[in-house]
């Protein structure tokens, strides 16, 4: 299969809101599915139950919003109204359970609401330690994940062993490494990996298994570097701030053809959350929790102690050559905007050049936002600053 | 303690209760106190006020600021219209918590408190994560400005609507390992656990007394607003005193004046007088308007409309199911009352919460503020508005406004939207008799 043939399937699958491959998925195996909100959830403890764990991130640009309004004021962002919107439009039925992850007050809430809109399902808010030390914090996101283990193995009727449980972590671990190469490939050629390319992949592994999902990038891997892809006098630049409510596909688009190659972003961050393998030990359990507390992304839902804020996305801009960040966050994101004048007094101080704007999932209108980022690719590769 | 002797009934003393003086008093002393705390070699903790922890810091002599107040004090005294925009011109998005950016714009315009001098900076921001998420932000970003330590509590959320052993024991432990020594630390002395004990038991008499006030609502006519009036009740208790002798004889003499207030069937004080006529009881969720408080209050009472039970009293800790902080189990209750507070309770056991207001306080129905700032309040709000108008049969009214932001009140809309709220009440009892 070409690659442009593999981004043609995935961008079915992304605009695919009846969650179809979840269907054919679970036909083919009796298996039952569990959703899950950003950012992050161990997808290896739902795996190693046998179900597969399918990433929600709301409705994007084509869903219309109809009862959804009706739940949230104007000034809450957008992904909880299209979420409750698929939940009462019945897409999310082939479901058996949802998680939601503590990422902010808006899905903190939007769990509560799911309690009593779907009674008959599965919801379980997780929360996440904030406190970092083995002892303490890890001790409680154990707890977290032992109930979580054992409500899946309810809900599913299987046991899982550590054996299952390593098995699964393996396949993730190795799902990441592919992932961390394609994104490798990316900084390297960003003419080549297209981030409307990447992105379609990532978000491909919201909905399949994760085994087929490995495959899918390998064979991905495989056929770009055939395409002859013209290369762009473009900018290199990171994109921050768009970790839970997603910017409309064409959005993505719209950045690089405004002459940015995106060489670092933070969508679909989930999938690289844990930054290095989850070792194969004893006490699995143990191995997810020691990764989440020492080895996961900087993000703005987790509390860094301390590292200075901002380093991160510093070190990142020199490490990857980047020209500039773009702040590009939902309207109405408490954790990404309030985050912004962090990362940018720390970008300041370096001198990186930045510029921001806010979007919805279901914006409409993106000659602003391309004229804005034009721009501001124009004045870096000019002058070498916006 | 002194024996407290209610206030004479007389008008003029009613319009000035003896605990509002009190009050006023408590707040004057405690930002001189802060005022001048560099040079008495005092420290200063930053905390929230939801489920806070204030009996550890009176315990290790340190002073509490509580950033929250700053702002809303800002807001009456109206300044935090140009608080706000400072922070906007110091890049914050005119999305996002407006509690925030009135602090922050505060702290760049020379942070100056409401007795007009400046506020002392803290020794330590001591970061209670309790029933919010933008509380972590807000320290963040106060830690660029201050460069003191910053101490985290993490208080897990009542997902399933319980405090559940783990949740207690993760409180405890970190209080334990990392909070209390770090407290320790900026004090330069141990704790002492008899201290802390004994302004617990201070902090369960005042709480007492406070659960004293919210039940006299149950008469008719009121003796108290719980929210317009409530908010005044709650100041010492979540700000900076509970746990103090001053806190405990404030509630004495509140809950004596209150009980004066049912003994004569008096309804609650206003600012222009005893409200004569109670004609709507009403329950209110969300936090109040600060920028514009005595006109929204205005529009209640002017309408005879009273509130009998508000969400928003119980959002720095709820005492209504019993919780009182036990010196026999010091850090267990310091625990579970941050665990407590209303804002950790899942959306159904807010909706649990309100149903009982409404039940127990015999209201006519109820009526959402939902403020534009606060995703941890506003996120859910409308479809609670449908449980509970389901559960209960009372009509629910939403309106929209914001704490500190001038420019999302809208005094002639929310009016309006009251008026027909009290109208629609009036004309569902004229039906059913
Ligand atoms: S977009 Fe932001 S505010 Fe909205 S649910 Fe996601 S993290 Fe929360
Ligand atoms: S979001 Fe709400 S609870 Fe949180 S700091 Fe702002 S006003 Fe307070």
């Amino acid at each position: 299969m070409t690659a442009k043939k593999i981004i043609e399937d995935c961008e079915d699958l992304y605009n695919d809101l009846d969650f179809t491959s979840v269907k054919t998925w679970k036909e083919k195996t009796g298996g039952k599915a569990i959703g899950y909100l950003p950012v992050y959830v161990p997808r290896e403890i739902i795996h190693a139950a046998g179900m597969l764990p399918v990433g929600i991130m709301g409705g994007g640009p084509n869903l219309e919003i109809i009862k959804g309004d009706a739940y949230f004021q104007s000034y809450i962002c957008h992904i909880p109204r299209s979420t409750i919107e698929l939940g009462l439009l019945n897409k999310l039925d082939c479901m058996e359970g949802f998680l939601f992850p503590a990422i902010c007050d808006v899905i903190r809430n939007l769990s509560g609401m799911w309690q009593i809109l779907f009674p008959e399902k599965y919801v379980r808010y997780l929360d996440l330690p904030q406190n970092f030390d083995k002892e303490i914090g890890g001790e409680f996101y154990r707890h977290e994940m032992e109930q979580l283990l054992h409500d899946l193995e309810e809900l599913s009727g299987n046991k899982v062993t550590p054996e299952k449980l390593n098995r699964s972590i393996g396949l993730y671990n190795k799902n990441r490494q592919v992932i961390d190469k394609l994104y490798a490939m990316r900084v390297a050629q960003p003419h080549l990996v297209l981030t409307s390319d990447l992105y379609l992949l990532l978000r491909a592994g919201n909905v399949m298994d994760v085994e087929d999902h490995t495959r899918l990038l390998e064979g991905y891997m495989a056929e770009v570097v055939k395409e002859d892809r013209k290369k762009f006098d473009n900018i290199r630049v990171i994109v921050s701030g768009a970790f839970c409510e997603q910017p409309p596909l064409a959005l993505i688009k719209g950045l690089e053809a405004s002459g940015c190659y995106i060489v670092e972003d933070d969508w679909v961050l989930g999938a690289r959350f844990l930054q290095k393998d989850v070792p194969i030990t004893a006490d699995p359990l143990e191995a997810l929790s020691d990764a989440y507390l020492n080895d996961s992304v900087s993000t703005s839902s987790k509390y860094e102690d301390e590292k200075e804020k901002g380093k991160y996305l510093v070190d990142q801009v020199k490490m990857l050559n980047a020209g500039g960040v773009i702040f590009c966050a939902p309207s109405f994101c408490d954790p990404a905007l309030l985050e912004r004048p962090m990362l940018t007094a720390a970008l300041e101080r370096e001198k990186i050049p930045h510029t921001s704007f806010k979007y919805a999932e279901n914006t409409g209108q993106f000659s602003m936002f391309r004229e804005q980022t034009g721009t501001f690719a124009d004045s870096i590769k000019l002058w070498g600053e916006a | 303690m002194k024996k407290i002797t209610p206030a004479p009934v007389a008008q003029k003393d009613i319009e000035k209760e003896e605990s509002m003086i009190l009050q006023k008093k408590m707040i004057g002393d405690h930002f001189k106190r802060l005022c001048t705390a560099k040079e008495a070699g005092k420290k200063v903790v930053y905390t929230f006020v939801p489920g806070n922890i204030n009996e550890l810091i009176w315990a290790l002599d340190m002073l509490p600021v509580h950033p929250e107040i700053n702002a809303l004090q800002s807001a009456m005294r109206k300044k935090s219209g140009d608080y706000v925009m400072e922070a906007e011109k110091h890049g914050h998005s005119e999305d996002v918590c407006t509690y925030v950016k009135c602090d922050i714009g505060m702290l760049k315009k020379g942070n100056i408190g409401p007795t007009g001098e400046k506020l002392p900076e803290p020794d330590l921001l001591l970061l209670s994560y309790t029933g919010c998420f933008t509380f972590m932000k807000w320290f963040e970003l106060l830690k660029q400005e201050y460069k003191c330590p910053v101490v985290m509590l993490q208080v897990p959320y009542q997902a399933n609507g319980k405090i559940e052993p783990k949740m207690t024991d993760y409180v405890v432990r970190q209080l334990k390992e990392k909070v209390i020594p770090a407290l320790e630390q900026v004090a330069g002395k141990k704790l002492d656990m008899n201290r802390l004990s004994a302004l617990l038991e201070s902090s369960a008499r005042a709480e007492e007394d406070l659960v004293a006030v919210w039940d006299s609502a149950k008469n008719r006519p009121s003796p108290i607003d719980a929210y317009f009036g409530g908010v005044y009740y709650v100041g010492p208790i979540f700000s900076a005193f509970r746990g103090l002798p001053e806190c405990e004889e404030y509630y004495k003499l509140l809950r004596a004046e209150v009980e004066y207030r049912v003994r004569h069937k008096l309804g609650p004080v206003t600012p222009e007088g005893v409200m004569k006529e109670e004609k709507y009881r009403i329950v209110v969720e969300g936090p109040p308007n600060w920028t514009s408080f005595r006109e929204f209050w205005k529009m209640f009472y002017d309408e005879g409309a009273v509130v009998v039970g508000a969400s928003y009293t119980k959002v720095g800790g709820y005492y209504d199911r019993g919780f009182r902080h036990d010196p026999e189990k010091p850090l267990e209750s310091l625990a579970n009352y941050c665990l407590g507070c209303y804002t950790n309770h899942n959306l159904s056991s807010r909706i649990d919460i309100l149903e009982k207001h409404i039940k127990d306080y015999d209201a006519d129905g109820f009526v959402i503020n939902s403020i534009k700032s606060c995703n941890s309040f506003s996120a859910g709000q409308l479809m609670m508005m449908r449980e509970l108008e389901e559960r209960t049969g009372k009509p629910g009214g939403f309106i929209e406004s914001d704490l500190v932001d001038p420019r999302y009140f809208s005094a002639a809309n929310i009016k309006n939207r009251l008026e027909s709220y009290f109208q629609m009440i009036e004309a569902k009892r004229q039906a059913a008799a």
